[in-house]
C-alpha cells in the first residue's frame, strides 16, 4: 500500500485497502472493530506475530502507523485458538468468553433489592485493585498469545474483581469452580505460567490474578 | 422542495395525575401488574444491549418473562455504552452539598433548555438514586474515599458534586455489571441471546407489535422471532454525520424500521455536539475521538490574536507554544467571564467554530482550537496535572504524536507546555422514538428506551445524564410499564412466525436487500455515507439557517439517488457480507438525516443543541421562542422515504417549574 499518513490508525489503514479492494470490484477483508477506541474488546488481529501488534498496553485500533518503518511488510493474522473458530477472513468466534462469564461472572442479585450504596464502606485500595481487573475488555488477546489457549488471565480477571469485594464474597466458591469448569469444558488449554497472556495484555490485567484465582480454587476444593 | 404537513391530531402522553414529585409513585400503585405464573407465557423481545437493553433484559428475565435479546456485536458486552467515559449522575447528596431529587429533576429539565417533559424528567431524578444502589450491589468498582464511601465528582459544571465514577471509564462498568445480571438470566435459561443478529423490520399484526425480522450476521440468512412485545434499545443516530465520538456499528436502522411502520419520530433537530474532541486530520478518518470533559477545569482554550499567527500556524510555520500569554486569545474567559472555560457544551462548541470560521483555527484544516495547560502546569507542577488527566495525556500522545505535559518554549521566563488541540464533534443524540410516559411508541406493543428513545433531555443533556436515562428505563422504569401493556395480553398464546404478516414482512426486507446488491454501480458505501456526514456537517451542524437547511434538502435527495443507482456492494449474501450490512444501515441515515433537516427548518428558534442563526441574542447566545415552540415535535412517516412527513405537535405543560430564559451569566 501506498502513501499512508502516518497519523492514520491501523484499523483506517485496513479501511484504505478495503476501499481499494472494492475499488477493483473485489470482496474487502473482513475484521471486528467498533468502538476504536480501545475500550469495546472488538478489534483483534495478530500482527507481526503479537495480538494487537508491537505496542504495549494497547489495542489493534490504538496502533498508529508512525509505528511502522517505510517499506515494511506487516503480517496480519487472525486470533488462533481451538475455542476461536474463525468466521471469515480476521474474524473469530469468541462466544466462549461469554459462556465462561455465564457459568458464574455475576452476583446473584434482584434488580429493586438492594440497600444504600454507602451501607458498606469498601476500603479504597480494594475498590482500586478490583477496579484493575475489572478493565478487562475480554478482547481474547491472552487466549491467542498462550501456548496452551488458555484462558486464565480473563478468568480470574474476574474471578479477582469479585474475591475483592464484599459482595462477590458469598458465592465465591460456587462461582470459581463453575467458571474453571465451564472453561475446561469449551476446550481451552491449561495454564502453564509461561506469562505471555500478561505481557500482551492491553488492559495489563497482572499475572497475580491467576495468582488469587489459584488461591480462591484451592480454598473452595478445600471445603468441599 | 417538499412541504411538510401539519396535523393537528392531539397526542396522549398518559402523564399520570396529581402532583409532579407524586406521580410515579401514584401509577406504580395504580397500574395493572402480570402475576408470576403468567408471566412464563408472555415473551418479550429486547433489541440491544447497551446498558438500556442489557438493563431492561435482565430486568425482565428476573421477573419471570421469556426475553429474546438481540445485538449487532460479538458479544452484548461490546454495545457502544461501553465507551462512555465521564460518569453517571444520582441524586443522593453523599456530598451533602444541598443535591436532591428536585434539584437534578430542576437541573436536567434546564439543562434541556425547556423542551423536556417535565413528568419523565422528575421520575428520572428519582429513581436515579436506586441506579447507584443496584449498581454497587452488583459489584460495580466505583471510585472511593479513603473512609471507603463512594467518591464524587461534579461534571458539566453542575453545582453540586453528584456524578459517580470508575476511573474514566464509567459506561464500561456500568455495562460490565448488566452484562452480568443478563449473563445470569442467560444461565438461567430465561433470556436467550442472540449476538451478530441485526433487526430489519418490526412485525406488526392487527396494530400490535408481535416480532422481528433480524438477519443473522454470519449466515447472512433472515429469521423470524414473535413475542407479546418489542422493546427497542438500539442507541442513537449519531453516525448520521458519519465521523461522530459514536462506536462505527452505531446506527438508526430500528429506529427507521419503527418510523416507517408509523411510530413517531420526535425532536429529530436535537443534535449534541461536544467541544473536546481530537480534530478531523484527513479524509481518511474513521471516527473521532472525545477528550474527556473535565480537562476543560485547568485546560484553557484559545486561538492567537492575530490572524497572521493563525495562517502561520495553519502553515505549519510556528507551533502554539511560540505565541507568548499577551497574544492569545482565551476567547471563552473573554465572552463568558463568570464561567470562562467551563460554558455549557453547545456554548464552548459554537465559540470554537466562530473562531475558525474567522480564519483563526490552528491546524493545517484550519478547524482546530488550542486547550492549553500552561497556566496550570506552572501552578500546580507537572505532577498533579499528570495525576489528573495522565492517561488522557498519553491517549492524545498516542493519537497525535504530541504529548501536552511536555515543554516546549519559554518566553519573558515563562514556560509553555505544548497544547492539545481540539474542536467539536457529534457526540449524542436527544431526540428518537417517540415514547409516552410508559415508554410505549405511538405503535401498541412497541417500546423504545435508552438513547434511541427522546424521552428525558430536551434539547440538549447533560453530562453524565445518559447513562443514568439508559439504566433508569431498563431497570427501574420499562420493567413496570410494560406489564401495563401486557396484563391483558396473558390469553393471548405463544406466537407462531408461520403468518402471512411474517411472511410478507420478511418478503419485503429480502427484497430490500435484493435491491441493494443489484444496484451493481460504482460507488462504495462509505464514500457515500462520507459524503453524507459532509452535507450534514455543513447545513445542519452547529449553526443552521433556513438557507442552509433548504440546500441540505436539496443534497440529500440527490445523495439518495445516487445510493439508489450508483452504489457498488462485492460479494453475495451468502454468509457474512459486510459492506451489504453497512449499505442497509446508510440508507437509514439518508432518511434520518432528511429528517434532522425537516425537523431543524420546522423549529424557527435556537435551543440547546438546535441552533438557527436567525435567533440568537446580541452576544450570539441561542434565543429559545416559548410562544410558538413549547412542544415535542413528533414527525409521522407518509409511506416512503421521498414524501415529507406530517409533523405533530405534543404541547408541553409544566406543573414544577416555570420555563426561564437562559444565559450563560446566570446558566448552570
Ligand atoms: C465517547 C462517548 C462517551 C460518553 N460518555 C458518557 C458519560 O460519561 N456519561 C453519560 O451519561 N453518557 C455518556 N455517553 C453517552 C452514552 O454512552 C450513550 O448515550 C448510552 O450509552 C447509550 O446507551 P443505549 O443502551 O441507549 O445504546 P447503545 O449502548 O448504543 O446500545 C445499542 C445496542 O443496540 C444494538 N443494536 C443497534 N442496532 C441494532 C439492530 N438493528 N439490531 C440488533 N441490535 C442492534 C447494538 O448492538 C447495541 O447492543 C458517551 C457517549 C460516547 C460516544
Ligand atoms: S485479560 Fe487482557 S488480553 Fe485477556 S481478554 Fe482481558 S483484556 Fe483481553
Ligand atoms: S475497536 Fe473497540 S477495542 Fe478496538
Amino acid at each position: 500500500m501506498h502513501d499512508i499518513p502516518t497519523d492514520t490508525s491501523f484499523l483506517e489503514m485496513m479501511d484504505i485497502l478495503n476501499e481499494m479492494l472494492i475499488e477493483k470490484g473485489e470482496e474487502p477483508v473482513t475484521f471486528d472493530h467498533d468502538c476504536r477506541e480501545g475500550i469495546c474488546g472488538m478489534c483483534s488481529l495478530y500482527v507481526n506475530g503479537h495480538p494487537h501488534g508491537p505496542a504495549t498496553g494497547a489495542t489493534t485500533c490504538q496502533l498508529y502507523m508512525r509505528r511502522f518503518k517505510d517499506g515494511d511488510t506487516i503480517t496480519v493474522e487472525p486470533w488462533r485458538s481451538a475455542a476461536f473458530p474463525v468466521i471469515k477472513d480476521l474474524m473469530v468466534n469468541r462466544n466462549a468468553f461469554d459462556q465462561i462469564q455465564q457459568a458464574g461472572g455475576y452476583v446473584s442479585f434482584q434488580t429493586g433489592g438492594a440497600q444504600d450504596a454507602n451501607a458498606i464502606p469498601i476500603s479504597k485500595e480494594a475498590a482500586d485493585e478490583a477496579m484493575d481487573s475489572a478493565t478487562c475488555i475480554g478482547c481474547g488477546a491472552c487466549v491467542a498469545a498462550c501456548k496452551n489457549g488458555s484462558a486464565m488471565l480473563f478468568l480470574s480477571a474476574k474471578v479477582s474483581q469479585f474475591a475483592l469485594l464484599p459482595q462477590g464474597k458469598a458465592e465465591a466458591k460456587r462461582r470459581v469452580k463453575a467458571m474453571l469448569a465451564k472453561m475446561d469444558e469449551l476446550g481451552f488449554g491449561n495454564c502453564t505460567n509461561t506469562g505471555a497472556c500478561a505481557a500482551e495484555c492491553p488492559k495489563n490485567i497482572k499475572l497475580s490474578n491467576i495468582a488469587r484465582l489459584n488461591r480462591e480454587f484451592l480454598c473452595a476444593k478445600c471445603s468441599d | 422542495m417538499e412541504e411538510t404537513k401539519i396535523n393537528a391530531q392531539p397526542i396522549d402522553s398518559k402523564i399520570p395525575e396529581g402532583p409532579i414529585a407524586e406521580k410515579w409513585t401514584n401509577y406504580k400503585a395504580h397500574q395493572k401488574l402480570v402475576n408470576p405464573a403468567n408471566k412464563r407465557k408472555l415473551d418479550i423481545i429486547v433489541v440491544g444491549t447497551g446498558l438500556a437493553g442489557a438493563s431492561a433484559a435482565a430486568t425482565l428475565g428476573e421477573m419471570g418473562f421469556n426475553v429474546l435479546n438481540f445485538c449487532i456485536q460479538d458479544s452484548p458486552r461490546r454495545a457502544h455504552s461501553i465507551a462512555a467515559q465521564g460518569g453517571i449522575n444520582a441524586a443522593k447528596n453523599y456530598q451533602n452539598d444541598g443535591d436532591s431529587v428536585y434539584r437534578l429533576f430542576y437541573d436536567t429539565v434546564k439543562g434541556g433548555d425547556y423542551r423536556a417533559r417535565e413528568a419523565n424528567v422528575y421520575r428520572l431524578a428519582e429513581v436515579s438514586n436506586n441506579i447507584i444502589d443496584q449498581c454497587v450491589a452488583q459489584g460495580v468498582p466505583f471510585a472511593r474515599e479513603y473512609g471507603g464511601l463512594l467518591a464524587n465528582r461534579s461534571f458539566g459544571g453542575a453545582q453540586v458534586s453528584r456524578t459517580f465514577y470508575a476511573k474514566g471509564q464509567t459506561g464500561q462498568q456500568l455495562l460490565l455489571g448488566a452484562y452480568s445480571s443478563l449473563n445470569r438470566m442467560i444461565h438461567a435459561g430465561k433470556v436467550k441471546s442472540y449476538n451478530r443478529y441485526e433487526m430489519h423490520d418490526v412485525v406488526i399484526i392487527d396494530g400490535r407489535a408481535r416480532g422481528i425480522i433480524a438477519k443473522n450476521l454470519v449466515t447472512g440468512k433472515l429469521e423470524r422471532f414473535a413475542a407479546h412485545a418489542v422493546v427497542i434499545a438500539t442507541g442513537g443516530y449519531g453516525n448520521t454525520y458519519f465521523l461522530s465520538t459514536n462506536a462505527m456499528g452505531c446506527n438508526c436502522s430500528a429506529a427507521m424500521a419503527c418510523y416507517r411502520h408509523g411510530a413517531y419520530f420526535a425532536n429529530p433537530a436535537y443534535v449534541q455536539i461536544h467541544p473536546t474532541c481530537i480534530p478531523v486530520h484527513g479524509d481518511k478518518q474513521s471516527k473521532l475521538t472525545l477528550m474527556s470533559e473535565s480537562l476543560r477545569n485547568d485546560g484553557r482554550i484559545w486561538v492567537p490574536k492575530n490572524i497572521e499567527d493563525a495562517k502561520k500556524l495553519q502553515a505549519g510555520q510556528i507551533k502554539g507554544s511560540d505565541i507568548p500569554e499577551e497574544e492569545r486569545d482565551y476567547y471563552l474567559e473573554r465572552r463568558y467571564p463568570a464561567f470562562g472555560n467551563l460554558v455549557p457544551r453547545d456554548v464552548a462548541s459554537r465559540a470554537a467554530k466562530e473562531r475558525c470560521d474567522k480564519g483563526y483555527g490552528v491546524n493545517n484544516t484550519g478547524k482546530a482550537v488550542f486547550l492549553d495547560f500552561s497556566e496550570a502546569i506552572n501552578r500546580l507542577g507537572i505532577d498533579v496535572i499528570r495525576q489528573r488527566y495522565g492517561n488522557l495525556f498519553d491517549m492524545y500522545e498516542e493519537i497525535t504524536d504530541v504529548n501536552p505535559g511536555e515543554l516546549a518554549n519559554e518566553i519573558n521566563g515563562v514556560k509553555y507546555y505544548n497544547p492539545m488541540m481540539i474542536y467539536p464533534a457529534i457526540h449524542y443524540t436527544m431526540g428518537g422514538i417517540w415514547v409516552d410516559y410508559e415508554l410505549q411508541t405511538s405503535i401498541k406493543g412497541l417500546f423504545a428506551i435508552g438513547e434511541c428513545n427522546f424521552s428525558d433531555h430536551g434539547a440538549n443533556r447533560l453530562g453524565a445524564s445518559a447513562l443514568m436515562q439508559g439504566l433508569a428505563d431498563g431497570y427501574f422504569v420499562l420493567p413496570y410499564t410494560i406489564q401495563n401493556y401486557l396484563s391483558d395480553q396473558i390469553t393471548v398464546p405463544h406466537f407462531s412466525t408461520d403468518s402471512p404478516e411474517f411472511d410478507a414482512a420478511e418478503k419485503k426486507v429480502q427484497k430490500n436487500l435484493d435491491d441493494l446488491m443489484a444496484i451493481q454501480g460504482k460507488r462504495s458505501v462509505d464514500s457515500i455515507h462520507k459524503e453524507l456526514g459532509n452535507v450534514m456537517w455543513d447545513y445542519v451542524g452547529m449553526a443552521r439557517t433556513k438557507e442552509s437547511l433548504e440546500t441540505a434538502l436539496k443534497k440529500l435527495k440527490e445523495l439518495r439517488k445516487e445510493f439508489e443507482t450508483n452504489l457498488f456492494i462485492p460479494g453475495t449474501q451468502e454468509g457474512m457480507n459486510v459492506e451489504l450490512d453497512k449499505a442497509f444501515r446508510l440508507r437509514d441515515f439518508i432518511t434520518m438525516g432528511e429528517l434532522i433537516a425537516y425537523d431543524a427548518l420546522n423549529r424557527h428558534e435556537s435551543c440547546g443543541g438546535h441552533f438557527r442563526e436567525e435567533h440568537q441574542t446580541e452576544e450570539g447566545e441561542a434565543k429559545r421562542d416559548d410562544e410558538n415552540f413549547f412542544y415535542v415535535a413528533c414527525w409521522k412517516y407518509n409511506g416512503n422515504d421521498e414524501t415529507a412527513p406530517t409533523l405533530i405537535k405534543e404541547p408541553l405543560h409544566y406543573e414544577g417549574l416555570a420555563s426561564e430564559g437562559r444565559s450563560c451569566h446566570g446558566w448552570l
